[in-house]
């Protein structure tokens, strides 16, 4: 444990949870989109949706849209800043079941060219576990700089990246690959030690399989 | 790895072995674990500090209450009165303190900036006793920042051995957490002894212990705010005891295992639900958000 998680993070209140965790989803959503975002319809469940708007939730959340990190003091304003900016939002009800964190957001948000589903919870003190990227289940906590594939299902895919990140003598945290089916759509998290160097994007990018990646650095005041 | 501790002993043995302070050896161990150069440590740590300071004044310039109705323009009225002539008979300084951490929490609630330390509900604790003890001290952001190094030593023996989760361990976990490590912090400060300075960690969380998480209405603010305010002055107090030479029955960690076990067996209202204690009042109901 560092001695920053426990002095920090730095963040605007009232909750760690309703406020910096919201905060880095909306900043994770947005990184993944990967290009200016036009629409945003943000689901809450559970204690989000009960409690959320008295404690900035909302305004978190739209925050992190915006590309601000948790600290940011203009916040508070965010809605007003997006409506601004010509971005549109809505908050609906969504219920992700029993077994879905108490404080989780499903964000549907429509970019220029592409759309972006993201299933994430607010686990505590700021802390975020980002679920399901486009309807496919991922294990990313944001605090490593990750590495975010959109791919066929294609025999030797993992053996690729990991040549790749090898060459580069980058250690692999975590890894974890969902498909729809066999063949189809996949998509492969990897978090990292460090930082991923500028050509593994360039490197990964040649392979015919991949139809997209995002380098996920680590979320805001990690 | 040299400098890395998990408990109390550990931490004091480090002490010894190369005559350091509580907050030395903690920065040392950061060094060590983050690769990151001390320099930097160092000065984001001051950052923080100014931070908080920052989130204090701001907190005592707020006039209008929260979004809940539960807070704000307490801590000016108790600021104003600690310079009045009904001044309490602990003095001026007492007072004082009390405002600098209501104002954090009432920042907290306005939406403002704060550091959590080592959560939001209890993030006015170490400003408060710090910010107290460099006004009558007269010390530098320099020398008091170093503190947080002590305080984050200490949390750290507590986040390894229970948690700072309300909603895992109760308000003893958050309160009770930010109390010892601000005790821990201004005993250093005042030149206790590595072994005093964890004695006023043990001082100060043992009597915090039982202590629930009963959010009125949900919100981080009643009763959390005057918590932070009336909790802060226990600092002062283990850190006193400390210093006179005065030990603790039960060591710290060991303080820090009953810490861990009340949380695990305090009931599931306790812990941040609103749903017991002050949470369940018939005043505390009016407050229950609607939403």
């Amino acid at each position: 444990m560092g001695v920053f998680e426990i002095i920090g993070p730095s963040m605007i209140g009232p909750s760690s949870s309703h406020t910096a965790g919201a905060c880095r989803i909306g900043f994770a959503a947005r990184a993944l989109l990967d290009e200016p975002l036009v629409n945003a319809a943000i689901h809450l469940h559970g204690s989000f949706l009960a409690t959320g708007e008295g404690h900035g939730t909302h305004e978190a959340l739209v925050a992190g849209l915006l590309g601000m990190p948790p600290d940011d003091e203009r916040l508070i304003h965010s809605l007003d800043l997006a409506h601004q900016q010509g971005i549109t939002f809505s908050f609906l009800p969504l219920d992700l079941g029993p077994q879905a964190h108490p404080n989780s957001t499903r964000i549907i948000l429509q970019g220029a060219t592409r759309a972006l589903i993201l299933t994430a919870a607010s686990v505590g003190g700021g802390s975020v576990h980002l679920q399901e990227i486009d309807g496919l289940a991922v294990e990313i906590h944001g605090t490593l700089e990750t590495l975010v594939c959109w791919h066929q299902d294609t025999p030797g895919f993992l053996a690729r990246v990991t040549a790749v990140l090898a060459c580069v003598q980058v250690n692999v945290a975590t890894i974890r690959t969902s498909r729809l089916g066999r063949g189809e759509q996949a998509i492969t998290a990897v978090e990292v030690d460090g930082r991923l160097p500028g050509e593994v994007a360039a490197l990964l990018s040649k392979s015919p399989t991949i139809n997209r990646l995002v380098i996920l650095p680590p979320l805001p005041g990690f | 790895m040299n400098y890395q501790f998990r408990t109390s002993v550990e931490l004091l043995d480090l002490c010894a072995t190369h005559d350091c302070s509580v907050a030395e050896i903690t920065l040392r161990a950061e060094e060590e674990a983050s690769e990151t150069p001390r320099s930097e440590i160092e000065s984001r740590m001051l950052e923080y500090y100014r931070r908080m300071k920052d989130s204090v004044q701001k907190g005592l310039a707020i006039t209008e209450r929260s979004r809940s109705g539960l807070s704000g323009g307490d801590s000016k009225k108790v600021l104003a009165h600690s310079a009045g002539s009904q001044v309490s008979v602990m003095g001026a300084v007492f007072e004082r303190s009390i405002a600098y951490a209501l104002a954090v929490l009432e920042t907290n609630a306005a939406f403002g900036r704060i550091i959590a330390t080592p959560t939001a509900g209890s993030a006015g604790i170490c400003p408060a006793c710090l910010l107290t003890w460099q006004e009558v001290r007269e010390a530098s952001d320099e020398h008091v920042s170093r503190a947080l190094f002590t305080a984050a030593g200490i949390g750290k023996i507590i986040g390894h051995g229970a948690c700072f989760s309300g909603a895992q361990g109760g308000c003893q976990a958050e309160v009770g957490s930010a109390s010892s490590m601000a005790a821990a912090a201004i005993c250093e400060l005042d030149h206790g002894t590595a072994a005093q300075t964890v004695n006023a960690a043990a001082l100060a969380l043992q009597n915090t212990l039982g202590l629930i998480c009963d959010p009125i209405g949900g919100y981080v603010e009643a009763p959390c705010m005057m918590r932070n305010g009336l909790f802060g002055l226990h600092a002062f107090g283990a850190s006193a005891i400390s210093l006179s030479g005065v030990a603790s029955i039960v060591p710290f960690d060991e303080v820090v295992g009953a810490l861990r076990e009340v949380g695990n067996k305090m009931p599931r209202i306790y812990k941040e639900t609103a749903e017991g204690g002050l949470a369940t009042t018939p005043t505390g109901l009016r407050f229950k958000s609607t939403k």
